[in-house]
């Protein structure tokens, strides 16, 4: 839509950093937004794990802060309990990781690996930040509603959530701007990856990362309007009385409700985790992109089997579609739809495994780096690994029913996204960091934030597979301690809680790393860590426009140790020797 | 480096940047009304009773002539550019508004009606998901009344400077006005005739 913009090198300060069209800015700008979301969503979770450890005792330091109608003399209320749970998931997953990952990655690393000056849609790339910003305020807003913020969960589950507080509104509002970002993005994206692409950059030339985003586009592209669809009759139910959602004869606390009735609340349901599954694809396709790029990076050679990597993330994308009903083997759909859909199910774990053996395999007889990406980038396998292979068990029927809703569930998809994604995107940071400062981050400081994040993440999530196992339901706003089956798993609570709480403690180093390396960091030449992608040919961090001259590519990605030749990388836009 | 192939297609894929966009975002858009199309099968199957009937059956039918016509007026005004008529342009490009205006106009009248007889949204399924789909279609016809309106006044003006791009924007916003004619095409039998 726009030509004419490289021509702004003069704008003021507001044009510049603010509402910039450069998608490297909006790239930092998503970054640090996502990255606060984080944080936050992370906090929401610290004060949860002390009622779960503690279970009716005043939250110390902080409890008189919630007020009276949340927390009394710091005791936290099980409405409150309820909120954080939903804004924990909700804030983690659509104002967090993705964002961070397809947002903030996307935006200024795939224009750079594919030699484009910029996104293709320069207006489009900021107003999705923007109307990105505006869903994060909406849902941080709720929390001020009379009543709180949602408290449904973050699948916000009908009749609960047509029957809920204020709060739910403001959650189906801020998932309609949300929403509606991500499509913006997603077209830019897929635009900018199949029309922007340098000259000779084939498909099968391009980086691992670019094809993970390119897949990741379509799932939002495609799964995230049947949930806008789905939230607006919601908002239809809560605000104009209909009943999509409501069944005849609904009863709440012995009072018959006055709907219309004749919906259906499995009709959400399927909404919902039409997208929900893919989703998770949103937030593992990006990680496992990052991953390939440092693995080959540090391990000074090609990925073992792109094509077959590349082959499997566009039939991951495809089967994504069609698994969501293994979330509803417990609603009672009928046999013949279980069996379908775990099916599918078992199906869509053959490339994710494609996928992580390659990864495994390209570590074979490489002369390994261990730099700071490098090892979450390492610990990204084994922690994915699990995070996988516990899922199998839910995706049969017959073993979900026992497992369905209880902290084995949290275990398994923690694994995927915490250890999982968040070590995949803090490898990111580390191994991008000095394209977009010219500077490098602290390896000590690196170090301890590595080793710190591995022992805590696992000293959180793999009790919770023992109390899952154990039978202990996941929305407990005491942890579990009213029911007997619970009481032998009880004391892991504790442990959990000591867990997150020193793992916080253990992303201080990150963020004093970053603010200390973004001014005082060690500068860095344009190609620190010797890659052979497109990003590294231009000046570290990239002006406006990126690429001094427009560059041409030669040759595949990741022509690493080369026989014969001098150095053991090759850059994709070195010509052919004749 | 300027962004390339904003307005002449990239040879391999045959494309401009906004035309691949448009299809990109029209796709999503099958998505959206095709999650709502098929909540009301879900519904419409688990339903006691399902009302017949009750909507106003040649209204609808003039609707949807006009939106019909509304969209062959587009496509005259795509190819009066094409054929550099920049006159006859602003003839069927003002037409196309006025023929969206005229569809708002009669889907006025059948609201109040049915807002006047109670028939809400917390009436009965039925009549929530009529307003639902046809509400949002609606809002869909009003956005492209005002991309169209700017690109008949204040957005025409490009046509002096760059006539090639303009050219191009009038097709994508065609692509989008015949999109909306489409999901009307499918909204008017599924809620009048079935």
């Amino acid at each position: 839509m726009e030509g004419n913009h490289s021509h702004d090198h003069d704008l003021g300060f507001w044009r510049k950093y603010i509402f910039s069209q450069d998608h490297k800015v909006i790239g930092i700008q998503y970054g640090f937004t996502s990255l606060l979301f984080l944080l936050f969503g992370f906090g929401l979770m610290i004060v949860m794990r002390w009622q779960l450890a503690y279970p009716g005792q005043p939250i110390p330091f902080i409890g008189t802060w919630f007020g009276e109608d949340r927390a009394p003399e710091g005791i936290m209320l099980p409405e409150f309990y309820n909120q954080l749970g939903a804004m924990h998931g909700t804030i983690m997953v659509f104002l967090g990781v993705v964002p961070l990952a397809v947002g903030a990655f996307g935006n200024y690393i795939v224009p750079l690996q594919i030699g484009a000056p910029d996104m293709a849609f320069p207006k489009l790339n900021m107003s999705s930040y923007w109307v990105y910003f505006v869903g994060g305020v909406t849902m941080l807003a709720s929390f001020l509603m009379p009543g709180g913020a949602a408290n449904s969960g973050w699948t916000s589950y009908p009749p609960l959530s047509v029957i809920a507080t204020t709060g739910q509104t403001f959650w189906l509002i801020g998932m309609v701007f949300l929403i509606t970002s991500s499509l913006l993005g997603s077209v830019n994206f897929i635009v900018t990856i199949i029309q922007l692409r340098a000259k000779g950059l084939t498909f099968m030339r391009l980086p691992f990362f670019v094809w993970a985003q390119f897949v990741t586009s379509f799932l939002l592209l495609l799964a995230f309007p049947p949930l806008e669809a789905a939230g607006v009759l919601q908002l239809m139910d809560r605000l104009a009385g209909s009943s999509f959602f409501m069944p005849s004869g609904l009863v709440v606390t012995g009072q018959a409700l006055n709907v219309s009735g004749g919906g259906s609340p499995l009709l959400w349901q399927h909404l919902f985790w039409f997208l929900a599954h893919p989703e998770v694809y949103v937030l593992i396709l990006p990680a496992m992109g990052i991953v390939g790029e440092i693995i080959a990076n540090n391990t000074r050679k090609p990925l073992w089997g792109y094509k077959s990597m590349v082959y499997a993330v566009i039939f991951l994308g495809f089967m994504s579609f069609i698994v969501w009903a293994h979330h509803m083997f417990m609603t009672g759909m009928g046999t013949i739809i279980s069996t379908f859909f775990q099916t599918t199910t078992m199906i869509i774990s053959i490339p994710s495994i494609v996928i992580l053996t390659a990864l495994f395999i390209s570590l074979w007889g490489g002369s390994i780096r261990f730099t700071t990406p490098m090892l979450f980038a390492l610990a990204f396998l084994p922690m994915f690994g699990i995070g996988g292979l516990t899922g199998l068990p839910l995706g049969l029927s017959a073993t979900d029913i026992p497992l369905h809703d209880t902290y084995y569930v949290i275990g398994h998809f923690h694994y995927v996204v915490a250890p999982g994604t968040i070590f995949a995107l803090f490898a990111g940071i580390y191994y991008w960091f000095p394209k977009m400062t010219g500077r490098k981050m602290n390896e000590v400081l690196g170090r301890i934030h590595f080793f710190g994040s591995l022992v805590c993440m696992n000293a959180i999530f793999m009790p919770m597979f023992i109390v899952g196992l154990a039978g202990v339901s996941r929305r407990l706003w005491d942890g579990g301690a009213q029911y007997a089956h619970a009481q032998p798993v009880l004391h892991w609570n504790e442990f959990m809680s000591m867990g997150a709480w020193t793992l916080g403690i253990f992303q201080i180093p990150f963020i004093m790393n970053i603010f200390w390396s973004i001014w005082k960091g060690k500068k860095v030449e344009e190609n620190h860590w010797e890659a052979t992608t497109l990003e590294w040919a231009a000046p570290s961090p990239p002006p406006h426009g990126n690429f001094l001259t427009t560059p041409e590519v030669y040759r595949a990605p990741y022509e690493y140790s080369v026989p014969g030749h001098k150095k053991d990388f090759i850059p994709q836009n070195q010509p052919m020797e004749a | 480096m300027e962004i390339p192939y904003t307005i002449k297609a990239r040879p391999d894929t045959g494309l401009f940047n906004a035309k691949l966009g448009i299809w990109l975002f029209l796709a999503s858009e099958v998505m959206l009304f095709g999650a709502l199309f098929s909540s009301y099968i879900l519904l419409r199957i688990g339903s006691v009773e399902w009302p017949h009937h009750v909507l106003d059956v040649p209204l609808a039918t003039v609707n949807t002539a006009v939106l019909i016509t509304s969209s062959i007026t587009m496509v005259m005004s795509w190819a009066s550019l094409m054929m550099k008529d920049f006159k006859k342009y602003r003839l069927y490009m003002g037409a196309t508004v006025l023929l969206g205006f005229g569809f708002l106009i009669i889907k006025y009248f059948e609201y109040t009606h049915h807002f006047h007889s109670g028939e809400l949204p917390s009436h009965s399924t039925f009549f929530a998901i009529y307003f639902t789909m046809t509400g949002l279609h609606g809002l869909h016809v009003i956005g492209g009344m005002i991309v169209n309106s700017y690109f008949w006044g204040p957005g025409s003006k490009m046509w002096k400077t760059e006539p090639e791009r303009f050219t191009n924007r009038i097709e994508v916003a065609g692509l989008y006005w015949h999109f909306v004619d489409l999901v009307w095409i499918f909204l008017f039998p599924v809620l009048y005739l079935l």
